[in-house]
Formats: structure tokens, sequence, C-alpha cells
């Protein structure tokens, strides 16, 4: 269930817009990475062009050693997330989440019972057991981030892109569900990429942040490596006033994960 | 998707560009463009002095000048009766409101045969109201007064569904501003809260317009049919097929689509303009 | 401090209405407006079909060119409203769910047969197909009859119900953006089950609503179809035809009685009209006013 991510050098312009300059990334198999920065730094068209969502104008995005680009958005197998959750507003909560499932052709979809059986299970992980009949309006925020993170794991995907997954939540939620997500990534070992502009959520949750700015990747490190050498001096601006001391940093919980390859790409 | 045409549209991973434009342009080149073409080229074909001779005939004239005119008073009586609806449907609370509501549009889906053979019956001087009218010496049926009231009946949804939506988004602060500034009801209404939606009754009202002038089957039962006096334009244009008289038709039709055009292209100036000066609302 | 008048207190809602009783004649008069001028012509239809009793009302219908007629517009109708229907939701798919150059031109394009007038309509394909067209003689010698044939008619009616329904669906499907759709296929469905079980739900109440309108004006259509019918009793007669065919010969109880089948069909579409805006408005992009 653990695969490498590795961008190489994308570049994508929307018009003469330049969203993307040459961008790179590797990301270990079963890593939670944050993409991190202000609006207008890429950091979602980063993830969309990983996701498939996005084509982009040069570069190379490979899972393991498939190169995505042999691949059809159906053929990627990637669960995403997106920031408004886009629920199937007219389906039940397991409708929703047996989706992915339904949805593929005959000859390679499980059985109608096995289908039921595995969306219980997911409920039960995110933790929403009994409201497989429940409809998205009947739902809050939270929950409704809860359906659509396991509706994407459903159909086992390679990896888990989450844009902005807290973003349209209150701040208690917020900080709930991101311990939430860290306990649940660590039990189900996806590589996970999210995307987010608050830096408190980054450095707490991720084993590895990207900061992104104006198209490119000013740094990538674990926290710790950050907060003590920012790289340039936008880093060093961005991440002022992040005290590692009040945030329980996964570095902090977890020394084995200082272990990991410091890789600085520019 | 491959990328035929490349720098036409932006590249998303949606399916279906592809086969959705080109049955949308299909159907309409074949429904609609091309048959209007027709219409224009074969226009073409006639010439400019051929045109003329057609169009400066007293009763292609008189045509038409029922028809815009009639068309233009009917616009301006549901103006005034659009808004009256509009006001009491958005502003008010009565029983039967849904009702009515719902009633307005239909002469909108009632059949222009049928409301052209009712309305005939009411007005005409052994009718509803038509005997009536007959009693006090005047007629309404077979006169342009009948072509008129067949315009106001089907132009009337027109002017109702325009203006209600904005009515709905006027926001009562303003009003309630106004009165506690000392002005009396009737001046906040009239200079307060009409000047908001008097751009969505110049749009319903030019959308009322621009049906009146076409429409056909309402009108031919009540308005008489007598040439130079109750003949509209669409009739003319009938007539004229039925005597095989192709360019006659095509060149009456094509003054109908020239002018409405015009006077369409100069009403729109005109609310842009008022957006201009005023703000969009 | 006796000098100082203190105003009745009324509520915010006073200062900002008309009185009572400007209220109540502004209500009558909008009812008197609606009844006396709007409902008179729907209530005349009934009363005059039904003015020699019910059995010859039946005997009306009964007729056998009657029959014809009410089979034909059936028929036109149940032709041209799925066609268009499909063509809305093609057009609607295109336009919302992409950007491309030449949108706007294309939205135009697709209202034009608003603005004409419907026996311009007909004008059109007499034009394109009739016996002096350009394309008549070659028809003729094919024995390919359109004009003043069912064709013909079906034809000039989808011309005219052309936009009914994309102009529901585009609005609608444009405020519904793309995310379910790009949704559906992260989590690999293809693009035709996404249509069919993630789009479609969502504009299931729009399509009903546009195919409602599309509907009423397929069957009711007279000017388009007037000028290209040939109006040849039993063969090219619709409702609307026939009606005034009988209405000429001064038959005016049977015209009556036919027009009350389609007073009729007015009605149930407004009924399930208003059904549809009262229980839907969120779905329905142009029913947002009530």
């Amino acid at each position: 269930m653990s695969v490498t991510v590795s961008v190489k050098n994308i570049e994508k312009n929307f018009g003469r817009f330049p969203a993307l300059r040459g961008v790179s990334l590797n990301v270990d198999g079963g890593e939670l990475v944050a993409l991190l920065g202000p609006s207008g730094s890429g950091k979602t068209t980063l993830l969309r062009a990983i996701a498939g969502l996005e084509e982009f104008d040069s570069g190379e995005v490979f899972f393991g050693d498939i190169n995505a680009n042999e691949l059809t958005l159906r053929e990627r197998r990637i669960g995403f997330v997106f920031q408004q959750y886009a629920l199937f507003k007219h389906m039940s909560v397991m409708d929703n989440i047996a989706f992915g499932l339904r949805a593929r052709p005959r000859a390679s979809r499980p059985p109608k019972a096995t289908i039921r059986a595995r969306v219980v299970e997911l409920l039960s992980l995110v933790q929403l057991d009994g409201l497989e009949a429940r409809f998205p309006a009947q739902l809050s925020g939270g929950q409704r981030q809860r359906v659509a993170l396991a509706r994407a794991l459903a159909i086992e995907p390679r990896v888990l892109l989450l844009d902005e997954p807290f973003g349209a939540l209150d701040a208690k939620v917020r900080k709930d569900l991101r311990r939430w997500l860290r306990e649940l990534h660590d039990r189900t070992g996806h590589t996970t990429l999210f995307v987010t502009h608050d830096q408190e959520e980054a450095f707490e949750l991720a084993d590895r942040v990207a900061i992104l700015n104006k198209g490119k990747i000013e740094q990538i490190g674990t926290p710790i490596q950050i907060v003590n050498h920012p790289a340039t001096e936008f880093v060093a601006d961005f991440i002022d006033g992040i005290d590692l001391k009040r945030i329980d940093t996964v570095a902090g919980s977890d020394a084995a994960r200082q272990a990991h390859k410091l890789k600085v790409i520019r | 998707m491959a990328l035929l045409l490349p720098r036409l549209r932006e590249p998303s991973v949606i399916p279906g560009f592809g086969l959705t434009l080109g049955f949308t342009v299909a159907a309409l080149s074949l429904i609609v463009l091309i048959p209007l073409s027709a219409l224009v080229l074969y226009a073409a074909s006639i010439g400019p002095s051929g045109f003329w001779a057609i169009a400066s005939d007293p009763r292609v004239f008189a045509a038409l000048r029922l028809s815009f005119g009639a068309a233009l008073i009917a616009a301006a009586i549901n103006t005034v009766f659009g808004l009256l609806l509009s006001w009491v449907l958005v502003r008010y609370r009565f029983p039967g409101r849904r009702f009515i509501d719902a009633a307005v549009d239909l002469p909108f889906a009632l059949p222009t045969a049928v409301a052209g053979i009712a309305m005939a019956a009411v007005y005409a001087p052994n009718g509803w109201i038509g005997s009536i009218a007959d009693k006090l010496g005047f007629k309404i049926a077979f006169t342009p007064v009948g072509v008129v009231l067949a315009l106001v009946f089907i132009g009337l949804p027109f002017v109702v569904r325009t203006v209600q939506p904005v009515l709905e988004e006027v926001e009562r602060e303003i009003e309630e501003a106004s009165a506690l500034l000392g002005a009396s009801r009737l001046r906040t209404v009239f200079k307060v809260v009409l000047p908001q939606i008097y751009p969505a009754l110049l749009t319903g009202a030019t959308l009322a317009f621009a049906r009146g002038i076409g429409e056909y089957g309402s009108v031919i039962f009540i308005a008489g049919n007598i040439p130079m006096v109750s003949e509209i334009a669409p009739l003319l244009i009938v007539i004229k097929l039925e005597e095989f008289d192709y360019r006659g038709a095509t060149v009456i039709a094509l003054l109908m689509l020239i002018i409405s055009f015009a006077l369409l292209m100069l009403i729109n100036l005109f609310q842009a303009w008022s957006r201009r000066r005023l703000g969009d609302v | 401090m006796s000098d100082i008048a203190i105003p009745r207190i009324r509520s915010s809602r006073d200062i900002a209405s008309e009185g009572r009783a400007a209220q109540f004649v502004l209500i009558g008069l909008a009812a008197l407006f609606l009844l006396g001028f709007l409902f008179l012509p729907l209530i005349v239809v009934i009363v005059e079909g039904f003015r020699h009793g019910p059995a010859e009302f039946l005997e009306a219908l009964a007729d056998p060119d009657a029959v014809a007629a009410i089979k034909l517009t059936l028929l036109v109708a149940a032709i041209a409203v799925p066609f268009n229907a499909v063509v809305g939701v093609a057009a609607a798919w295109s336009i919302a769910k992409f950007n491309f150059r030449g949108k706007n031109l294309l939205i135009t394009f697709i209202d034009l047969p608003f603005s004409v007038s419907p026996v311009i309509s007909g004008l059109v394909y007499v034009l394109l197909f009739g016996a002096q067209s350009w394309l008549g003689p070659w028809l003729k010698s094919h024995h390919i009859e359109i004009i003043f044939a069912v064709p013909g008619i079906v034809l000039a009616t989808v011309f005219v119900t052309f936009p009914f329904v994309a102009r529901e669906l585009i609005p609608l499907m444009q405020a519904q953006g793309t995310s379910e759709e790009e949704a559906s296929l992260t989590l690999g469905a293809s693009g035709w089950y996404t249509f069919f079980n993630v789009t479609l739900p969502n504009i299931k109440w729009a399509l009903l609503y546009g195919v409602l309108l599309c509907n009423a004006r397929a069957m009711g259509e007279f000017g388009a179809v007037s000028v290209v019918s040939g109006h040849i009793r039993g063969l090219t007669n619709t409702m609307p035809l026939h009606i005034e065919i009988l209405y000429n010969e001064f038959n005016f109880a049977a015209a009556f009685a036919v027009a009350t089948l389609l007073a009729g069909l007015a009605l149930l579409t407004l009924v399930l009209k208003s059904a549809l805006e009262w229980r839907y408005a969120d779905s329905l992009a142009s029913a947002q006013k009530h």
C-alpha cells in the first residue's frame, strides 16, 4: 500500500501565468508530506497535477516505477479529498463511499456483500459508525470530511492526496481532526500529501514539509530542520512565530522519523 | 483526450467535450443556423431593387406598423399591470397568492391558437365582454384594439417573471431609512423602491415587446385581418406564402428581423448606459 | 415635558409598507385583472366547449380528423421533445464543464429560436425545402416530402422548441461546477458512469422542468407549423391547426372542444411546473423567484 511518489521538474502555466516552475519532489512510501505556502504559491496546482486533474506542460510524475503519464485518470488509483469534499449530494453516505468500488468494470467489481462490508469497515475506521443511511446535507462539516476520506480510501489508493482538508472547518474541529488524521495515517500507512496554508497544521501533522512560493519549492525538510535551518529568506519569514515547543510535532513524538533523508531540491 | 483544437479550449480531464460540443453544433447548424441562413441568402438573391419594391408596398408598411405599434402599446400596458402583479405577489401575503403566482404563467403555457379563439370569443360583438362594448357603441374584436389586447395577454408573464426576482432583492432597510427621513410612503415607493427595478421592468417590457412583434396564433382570430387596418405582419407573410410569393414573404420576414434587431440593440445599449450610471441592479 | 409628542410606536414593518387600505386595493386590482382578463379566455374555452352538452363534446373529439390531429400532435411531440432534451443536455455539458472560445456565441445561437417569430421559423423551412427552393426539385424527384408533410412539421417544431431544455440546464450546471465529476473520475468511474450516476441525478428536476415546458410548446405550436403544414385534413393537421380549421368553418363548439383538450394540457403543465418550483427550487436554476 505504500508507494513512492516522484515528481520531476513539473512546469505548468495557466495561459501566461506560471503556476509551477520546475518543481521536483520525492515522497517515500508511507510518508505524510505537507505542501505549505501562501495563496497562489502553486501548492494546490501541484497536488492536482500529481492527481492527474491538471495536465502539466512538462515534467513527469512517477508512482513507484510507473510513469503516471501512461495512466488515465481512472487507472491512477489516487485517493483525492477535495477542499469542499465534493460528496455526491444525492447519494447516501453508504453510496458515496461505495462509489469507487461499484464504478469498476464488471470484471473487477467486488460482489455487493463485499462492498457493503468494506464500507462498514471504513465507516468504523473514520469513526462514523452507523451513519450509512445519512445524506451529506444531514452531516456536519467534520463528518462530511471524514466521509470524503473514507470514500477515497475505499478504492485502496496508491497515494492519498488531500486539498486543504480542514480549510472549511472551524478551529476546534480542525484541531481535533488533525490529531485524528495523523492517527489514521499511522494506522493505514498510505503515502499521503496534503495542501495547507496553515503553518502550524503542516508542522504538527507532517513527517516532512515542502514550502512553496510562486511556483517553486523553497525548502523541503522535517519541521525541526526547517525551523532550525530555514534555507531562504522567504522560509524564514514564513515560519516566523512558529514555536516548535508549542506544537506537538511528529518528530517530537517519534524520534525514528528523524532518520528520513533530507532532500532539499530546488 | 487528444487536443485536436489546441488553443481553442482549456485542457480538462472531464471527458466528452468532443462528443457533446460536436453534437450540439451539428444540431444547431442543421436545425437553426442553416435554415436561418437560407432566409438571408434568399433575401440577398432578391436584390436591393426587388427588396425595395416589396418593402415600400403600403400594405406591407401598414402590417409592419400594426405589428410593431400594437406590440409597443401592449408592452407599455404590461409594464403597468406587470408591475402591479409583481408588487402584489412579492410584497403581500394573502390567501390565493400561490395560485395567482402560478396563474401568471398561463399565457405562457396556453397554446396560442387556443388563446386566440378564446379571446376572439370573449371580445367579439356577440362575446362575453364584446357584447357589453357593443352596447356601449364600440368594437374591440376585429380592430387594432383587439390586437393590442391579445398581445397584452401573451406578454404579461414576461414582465412579471423578470421583475419578480429583482423586486425580491430590494432591501427593506432602504425603505425604512427613507421613511425615517420623513418621506411619505408614496414618495418612498416611487423615488426609492421603483427606480431599483426600472432596468428589470425595461427588460421585461422588451421581452414582451419582442414576443408581441412576431405573435401570430393569439392575434389572427381576434384581429379581423383587414388589409391596411388590422392585418399583422406575420399574417401577411403567411398570405404571401399561400400565394407562393416567396419573395414577398422573405422581404417582410427580413424587415421584421432587422427592425426588431435594431430596436433591441437600442434598448440594450440604453440598459448598458443606465447600468453604468446607476450601478447594476 | 408634555409638549413632546411621543408618537405611537408602530412596528418597523408599518413604516415601510402601504396602509392596509392601499394593500387591499392593489390586491383587488391585481386579482381583478388576473381573473377578468387572464383567466377569462380559459373559462370561455371550457364553457363554449361544453355549450352543446358533453355528448357533442365527446363527438367532436371522436371525429376522425380530430383523432388524426391528436395523433399527429403526440407524434411530433414524441420526436421533438426527446431530441431537444438530448441536445439540451449535450449543450449544457459542453458549456458548463469546459472553457472554450466562442462559448457565448454558442449560447446566443442556441437562444435564437426564442427571438424569432413562429411564422418566420416556418418560413425558413419552406425556403429551404419548399417546391420553389433550391432543394425543391431534388426532393421532388426523390419523392421526399418535407414541406406540407409530417417531416416538415417535426422540423419546424424542433426549431421552435430548440432552446427550452438547454436554457434550464445551462445555468444550473454552470452553478454546479465540475467537482463532483472530478471526484467521480478520481474514484475510477468512466465518463458515462459519471454522467448517469453523478451528473444526471443532480439535474433531473431541471431536466424535467425543461422537458415540461418544451412539451407544452411543442404540442401547442401554431404559427410555425401552420406555415409548413399545408393544412391537409386528416394528414398534416396538428391539434392547433385543426382548431383553426373548425373555427374558420364556424364550427365553434367543436373548435372549443378540441381547444379544451389543449387547455387541459396547459393547466396540467402549470400544475406540474408549480409543483416542481415549490418543491425543488434549489435544484432549478430558473425557479428561484417564488
